[in-house]
């Protein structure tokens, strides 16, 4: 099962596949040994001629141990998860390295528009750069993203970085991303957005440091 | 008739109904409203396949004609399906199966009751959901199609007709949920004050069967949620029609309004539909295992702590939807949490069989691959349920799949909008909810028709059910890990899905054999209704009361006396007793004499 997730590009994206193979063999082995009893007792305990069922009844504290010991376990295994995914998700999502590119991403039916500050740091102002669903970015750099909307929900993906977010109309949301590996990877939209939703898709190009450069500088000639 | 016991159901008692439009159609009784439930829920079902069937068709071989439907579907018509089949089979198949036909046939006569205590209201709720019935499918055929937001609904897509390109469609699906919800509310004050009103004379609240418990707490669960949900339809049809902005940020409204408004009702609903089917499972696997339910107040106050639960944990639907995400850590940990009553719900059930003299009847077949199915499901929640998970599996195949195994049967930063989504989806509620569906027709058609199932055709459809259900919804779980985002069109169009064809053909295919694999039921179904082996008073020696009463139960549900009860639900296989099973109504042995 956890053969069959994408390659991972993104620095935190070993954290969530670390959260991910954690479950998945914790519920694996709780898969595995519930179905065995289950065949089992459907053999074993099968009407045979003659035989009466055990009479059982759980009610009271001793026989409802069957019950309560097996929870307790399924809470603390539950507590585990939730500790080492709290962890994460506060790695993640509640602290923010330094950015060392910024980046809006408007969503409007269909399409990504990609927007860079330009040399000033500054969005709005004459020298933004405005990219139609090509998101350009340099591999081992804190890129940090704005998510914004013009008309309906959209969600951006990208699986080989482990991040998806949303993005809402009237809301700015943040999300940032560090690539580890050079490439060229699909964003499909996320979130279902009206009848081209399907297709809806930008690019992710993460370029090498001196990539990056040379494309910085096709796009805005005149600085340094 | 004569009995006057003042305790017992008897001011459920009207007359006799005459003619055909009072016994048929318009009838006050519960047994025929609950048949009328479950012949539209049957009819909604094969719609909601069908809608099924042409989805998954598309995903398997993009763009090509459909065999039996004859042509392609586009890119409009597929949001569109995707749409009805979501909520045709959560509000027009899952909910009028388990919670309507069920709770209504079977509620009042467990419980020793003449008839549910509003049988007029029961009526009305019926013919409400036949309105929205209808509704609903004049949405199919209006211009411009019918609903294209999802089932979720969320806006703006579904608030701004011009995003969609769906006008009137939108609206009707609005009103059709709407009037759902009302004939729901009507149906739950009755399932709540039938139970807490109408009990016969020795049936103490702690003596009634687990059926009872479930479909009550089911109701309280809805009347308590469903507020919120009316009155965000509503805000969303004044923001299409009246222009209003209470999700449109042009006019400073908030979509994420509707996403709480929905999930605080949607979260709860998917116990609403969960509960019943569990206790369906219980009731079949105590008969068939001749054992009483392991652990009954255990369960009943682990049910309880879920449903208490489930009104916190709505915003696990939200961890990536610009939430703040200091809110993800509280709800991840209550929806993690919600696994402990849910686990022991299934340990009582795995310690029932324990020892038990299991007589396999189709019926119980279900129950146990009701069980089996719904473990999977669960388990694929945790995923979920694990906020950075969700980031991943979130909106993927993942959620389809485990809502099909828990709704049938019984999330990752970026599963969340995956498959893993649709996957996890499908596998709690299709699992558990369609499962346990067909352990209570199979379990209780003999009394709601007095006529027998035949069970060879029942073994056959089981386990072309069951085999072919894994098959479907487990791969389906892969595609999610492999970030598949659900509700697209065409996955060909993206060159990170094409490694995933094979996959998404052998799912169509298996899906393709699932609907092949009801046939026998349908026939079986329609046969035994008409030619069925008639049905004795009580085919499955069991032990609740409405087994004490002639199959189909007369007008009134006893031709004599409602009988009184002596004991607890499951007084099965007691040592010292030669027979595996006192019936609730047989007095103890000092009291023989006094039986009557």
């Amino acid at each position: 099962m956890l053969a069959w997730l994408p390659e991972n590009i993104s620095t935190f994206g070993g954290d969530l596949d670390g959260i991910f193979a954690l479950i998945y063999y914790i519920v694996a082995v709780w898969f595995v040994l519930t179905q065995a009893l289950i065949v089992i007792f459907l053999i074993r305990y099968r009407r045979k001629e003659g035989q009466k069922a055990v009479y059982a009844h759980g009610n009271n504290w001793s026989q409802a141990m069957w019950l309560l010991i097996p929870c307790a376990l399924v809470l603390t295994l539950d507590l585990w998860i939730d500790i080492r995914g709290s962890d994460v998700w506060a790695r993640v999502k509640l602290s923010r390295p330094k950015p060392d590119v910024t980046v809006k991403l408007t969503g409007k039916q269909f399409n990504w528009i990609v927007t860079y500050p330009g040399p000033d740091g500054k969005f709005g102002t004459a020298d933004d750069r405005k990219l139609d669903n090509d998101l350009h970015v340099p591999v081992g750099k804190v890129v940090y993203l704005i998510l914004e909307s013009e008309d309906v929900i959209h969600s951006f993906f990208v699986p080989v970085l482990r991040l998806k977010q949303d993005a809402v109309p009237g809301r700015q949301i943040p999300a940032w991303f560090q690539a580890t590996k050079a490439g060229k990877w699909e964003i499909p939209c996320a979130e279902l957005c009206g009848f081209g939703h399907s297709g809806m898709k930008g690019s992710l190009i993460v370029h090498s440091a001196e990539d990056y450069g040379a494309w910085l500088k096709k796009q805005w000639p005149s600085s340094g | 008739m004569t009995d006057t016991h003042a305790a017992s159901g008897e001011a459920g008692l009207h007359e006799a109904p005459q003619g055909f439009l009072r016994t048929y159609v318009f009838s006050t009784d519960h047994k025929m409203i609950g048949r009328q439930y479950l012949f539209i829920s049957l009819f909604w079902m094969v719609l909601g396949a069908f809608y099924a069937y042409l989805l998954r068709w598309q995903l398997a071989y993009p763009e090509t004609d459909i065999p039996i439907f004859g042509r392609p579907i586009g890119p409009e018509e597929y949001n569109a399906f995707l749409t009805l089949h979501g909520t045709i089979m959560v509000f027009f198949v899952a909910m009028p199966l388990l919670l309507a036909a069920f709770g209504n046939f079977i509620v009042p006569l467990m419980i020793g009751a003449r008839d549910m205590a509003f049988p007029r209201l029961n009526m009305m709720s019926v013919w409400t959901l036949t309105a929205a019935s209808i509704v609903l499918l004049l949405s199919l055929v209006v211009e411009s199609g019918p609903a294209a937001a999802g089932w979720t609904g969320y806006p703006p897509l579904s608030a701004v007709p011009d995003y969609t390109g769906v006008g009137y469609g939108m609206d009707l699906w609005l009103l059709a949920l709407a009037l759902e919800f009302a004939s729901f509310l009507m149906g739950g004050i009755n399932f709540l004050v039938t139970p807490l009103n109408m009990r016969t004379r020795g049936m103490s609240l702690m003596r009634m069967p687990l059926f009872v418990w479930m479909v009550m707490t089911a109701s309280v669960i809805f009347l308590l949620s469903v507020g919120p949900i009316i009155a965000g339809a509503v805000f969303l049809l004044l923001d299409r029609n009246l222009g209003t902005a209470f999700f449109l940020p042009s006019g400073g409204g908030d979509p994420l309004l509707w996403q709480h408004l929905f999930w605080f009702f949607g979260h709860p609903e998917v116990y609403v539909i969960l509960l019943p089917a569990l206790g369906i499972l219980m009731e079949v696997t105590a008969n068939s295992a001749r054992k009483p339910i392991f652990g009954y107040k255990p369960i009943l106050i682990a049910v309880f702590i879920a449903g208490f639960l489930s009104f916190i944990v709505w915003a696990h639907h939200q961890f990536i939807s610009g939430l703040d995400p200091r809110l993800a850590t509280p709800f991840s940990v209550t929806t993690i949490l919600i696994s402990v009553p849910f686990a022991l719900v299934v340990f009582a059930l795995m310690a029932t069989l324990w020892g038990g003299a299991i007589r396999f009847t189709t019926a119980f077949w279900y129950a146990a691959g009701g069980l089996s199915v719904f473990i999977f499901g669960g388990l694929t929640g945790i995923f979920n349920g694990s906020a950075p998970v969700d980031i991943y599996i979130h909106d993927t195949y993942y959620i389809v799949a485990h809502i099909h195994y828990v709704v049938f049967g019984g999330s990752l930063f970026a599963i969340h909008d995956t498959y893993f989504v649709v996957a996890h989806f499908h596998s709690t509620l299709f699992s558990t909810a369609i499962l346990a569906s067909f352990a209570g027709i199979y379990y209780w058609f003999p009394k709601m028709f007095g006529r027998m199932l035949n069970e060879t055709l029942g073994k056959i459809h089981f386990w072309g059910t069951f085999i072919f259900f894994y098959m479907v919804f487990g791969p389906m779980h892969l595609l999610g890990i492999g970030g598949m985002v659900r509700r697209i069109y065409n996955p060909a169009q993206y060159e990170s899905y094409q490694g995933l064809l094979p996959m998404n053909r052998f799912i169509t295919t298996a899906a393709i054999l699932l609907f092949i694999a009801q046939l026998p039921f349908v026939f079986n179904f329609f046969w035994s209704l008409f030619a069925g082996k008639k049905a004795a008073e009580n085919p499955w020696e069991a032990t609740t009361l409405e087994w004490t009463t002639p199959s189909p139960p007369p007008h009134g549900n006893w031709p004599g006396a409602v009988p009184e009860v002596h004991r607890g639900p499951y007084d099965y296989s007691l040592p010292g007793e030669a027979s595996d099973w006192l019936p609730q109504n047989q007095p103890d042995r000092g009291a023989a004499s006094a039986r009557g």
